[in-house]
């Protein structure tokens, strides 16, 4: 059961987005933004203030990559796997965060703390191999870069 | 006494290696010294290999130090760095580097040399002029100057961007849209991000000026979910031009009246063709609409909408500013003006060159790129993003241009060039295009949706050693199925780096003879 405080926050947002032309986009990023995910319980309340049914905003949420109906880990790390990062070896930092984290992609650590998402093209392809961490971009990985990402994190 | 000038990038990509860092140890070693300075905080000027590039103004012009380290700036402070004065690290005068040099910079001009929301900067490097131009002619004649300037799409389509505008121009209709692609979702590409980042004002500009020859007053900028720094720095130049009178009602106190709003995507590569893009924006699932109607005839809302790339748009303003003929006048055959060129991957100097078209691939990856990073020959390289072919030593001698490419078998697409070193394996890549195709396929047509897993299933048996002859004529097919019968260029262009990678490089799928 989704809390009431969630649900609360979830129909202000509907609120206030739902007479905007195109409200599905900006309204599932208000929502992810603001609780971390986007709860199939907060499907009935869309679809009754859009005219939509429940299975277009299934259907929706499920087509885009960013959007995620489980919660997250505290940060999100996704690695580029695009063409730029493989020749500078992505690879090997793919690997290394996986075996490091002890999870696949679209896993999350045991302690809640990171989730491991892949990445197609970051744009930072001039300082490849390149992952980001939350909102902030890191370009020209090593392992050494990730061991320090991943302390910053426990902090 | 004034204070001294500094200048420390605040592009995604010089943070990424550091930037954010160099401008907090300068501004503390200033503050422990009682040095006055002022820091701006300007776009990159390109050479990501010498990022963090430090500029100081001095009288001889700026001088640039670079790549500057957290760990450098003590040292720099004891060199007097802020005087202009010698450092280890010292590159001279910005101005003059070979690399930026040798470049032209028409749609990059202000890139890297001011301040990206500052519009006092903006103004004084010629922003604006474009737009004051335009409100004093007609819609038709700002059409036909695009259309004179020879802009073909720099999304990757190359197709004329003026008579895209004179379809819409054409349109009755009461509302039309302006819409920028700014879904740069090809790898080895960064060059709108850029433009968004450290030169927001043009893109707004051209946007305008847009609305302003088709009769539009509404834009929309679609921009990818993974450029959140790009997002914050575009609405912040929105409301700076909206409070000065360039965005909103009756601007610049004409009768012309243009709003402007950043939608943010959801990471779906799909959604960078343009009536996936459009679906996307009306808040629905990204799936690929028939084409026709265009949608410069019914596009968003079934309205008549101009969908242009970032570097198209941005390309605008000097077009208007300096003429059709200027612009024209650079380049060669029937690919007219510069392009924004991005250098990545296994490149040693890295980064972004804008030139006239004509250009070689080689000396794009060794007089600007200095070969490889890695110090290893160059094996490939892929021009275009994920959908482009991939290219051998042989063909680096190509000129970029849109024709020529296609001769080829290739595409300039949106500019970014990728290069490879010899350790890479080509069917690793080419089997990755397919695993792309299948993770970003939208799934409306069947060649791409089912024929993107049937080729990954193909490379494993040929590389397998499984009925080899056999299966790489069923890749063939495949290929040839699927450049011929899918819906848009996802599934249709899926094969060129597939079946060049087969062409040019047999023996890494296992291939003896030279099967072609």
């Amino acid at each position: 059961m989704l809390s009431d405080n969630k649900l609360e926050k979830i129909e202000q947002h509907v609120n206030l987005l739902k007479d905007k032309p195109g409200a599905l986009l900006p309204l599932m990023h208000a929502i992810q933004d603001d609780i971390g995910y986007i709860p199939e319980e907060s499907y009935e309340p869309i679809s009754k203030a859009l005219s939509l049914s429940v299975a277009e905003v299934h259907g929706f949420v499920t087509f885009y990559h960013h959007f995620r109906t489980k919660p997250s880990g505290k940060h999100i790390l996704q690695i580029c796997r695009a063409e730029s990062c493989q020749s500078m070896g992505s690879e090997n930092i793919e690997s290394y965060c996986k075996e490091k984290l002890g999870i696949d992609y679209h896993e999350t650590t045991e302690d809640q703390l990171i989730t491991l998402e892949p990445v197609y093209c970051l744009g930072n392809c001039a300082c490849s191999p390149a992952v980001m961490i939350d909102e902030e971009v890191i370009g020209r990985v090593t392992e050494d870069k990730i061991d320090d990402l991943i302390q910053e994190a426990k902090k | 006494m004034t204070n001294f000038k500094i200048y420390v990038p605040r592009d995604s990509s010089a943070i990424s290696l550091g930037a954010e860092k160099v401008f907090k140890a300068i501004k503390n070693e200033a503050s422990n010294r009682g040095i006055k300075i002022e820091i701006i905080r300007n776009g990159s000027r390109g050479l990501f290999w010498l990022e963090t590039m430090v500029e100081v103004e001095t009288p001889q012009g700026r001088v640039a130090y670079g790549p500057v380290n957290p760990a450098d700036v003590s040292s720099m402070f004891d060199k007097d760095f802020y005087l202009g004065k010698k450092h280890p690290l010292s590159l001279g005068v910005t101005s003059e580097i070979k690399w930026l040099k040798n470049q032209e910079r028409l749609t990059y001009a202000r890139v890297g040399i001011t301040d990206p929301v500052s519009l006092k900067d903006y103004e004084t490097h010629d922003g604006f002029k474009g737009l004051r131009k335009a409100l004093n002619l007609k819609p038709q004649k700002i059409v036909d100057e695009v259309t004179d300037s020879g802009l073909r799409g720099r999304g990757g389509a190359a197709f004329p961007t003026g008579i895209k505008w004179q379809t819409v121009l054409n349109a009755p209709s009461e509302k039309k849209y302006i819409v920028c692609n700014a879904d740069e979702g090809d790898s080895g590409t960064f060059s709108d991000r850029m433009i968004m980042e450290n030169d927001p004002f043009v893109l707004i500009e051209g946007m305008i000026i847009a609305g302003l020859a088709v009769g539009a007053d509404q834009g929309y900028i679609y921009l990818r979910s993974e450029y959140p720094n790009a997002q914050a720095i575009l609405n912040e130049a929105i409301n700076i031009a909206q409070q000065n009178g360039f965005l909103g009602k009756n601007i610049l106190n004409s009768k012309f009246s243009f709003n402007l709003e950043v939608t943010r995507a959801a990471g779906a590569y799909i959604c960078g063709e343009e009536t996936s893009l459009l679906e996307s924006l009306e808040g629905k699932r990204g799936l690929v609409r028939y084409k026709p109607p265009l949608p410069a005839i019914e596009g968003l809302y079934g309205k008549p909408t101009a969908v242009n790339n970032v570097i198209s748009l941005a390309t605008i303003p000097i077009i208007l500013d300096k003429g059709s003929k200027f612009y024209a006048d650079f380049g060669m055959g029937r690919s007219k003006g510069t392009l924004p060129i991005q250098l990545a991957g296994n490149i040693k100097q890295t980064g972004l060159v804008e030139k006239a078209f004509g250009i070689t691939l080689r000396e794009l990856l060794y007089d600007f790129g200095g070969g490889s990073a890695t110090g290893k020959k160059i094996k490939a390289v892929q021009v275009g993003g994920p959908l482009g072919a991939f290219l051998p030593e042989e063909q680096f001698d190509t000129p970029l241009d849109y024709e020529k490419f296609s001769e080829i078998n290739a595409v300039v697409g949106h500019g970014g060039i990728v290069a490879f070193d010899e350790t890479i394996d080509m069917s690793k890549l080419a089997r990755y295009s397919f695993e792309f195709c299948a993770i970003e396929s939208c799934g409306k047509c069947t060649p791409c949706r089912i024929g993107s897993t049937r080729g990954m299933e193909v490379i494993d048996k040929i590389k397998g050693g499984i009925d080899q002859e056999k299966n790489v004529a069923v890749l063939r097919d495949l290929g040839e199925t699927m450049v011929h019968g899918s819906l848009c260029a996802m599934g249709g262009m899926t094969p060129f780096p597939v079946i060049s990678a087969l062409n040019f490089f047999p023996k890494d799928f296992g291939l003896e003879t030279n099967e072609t």
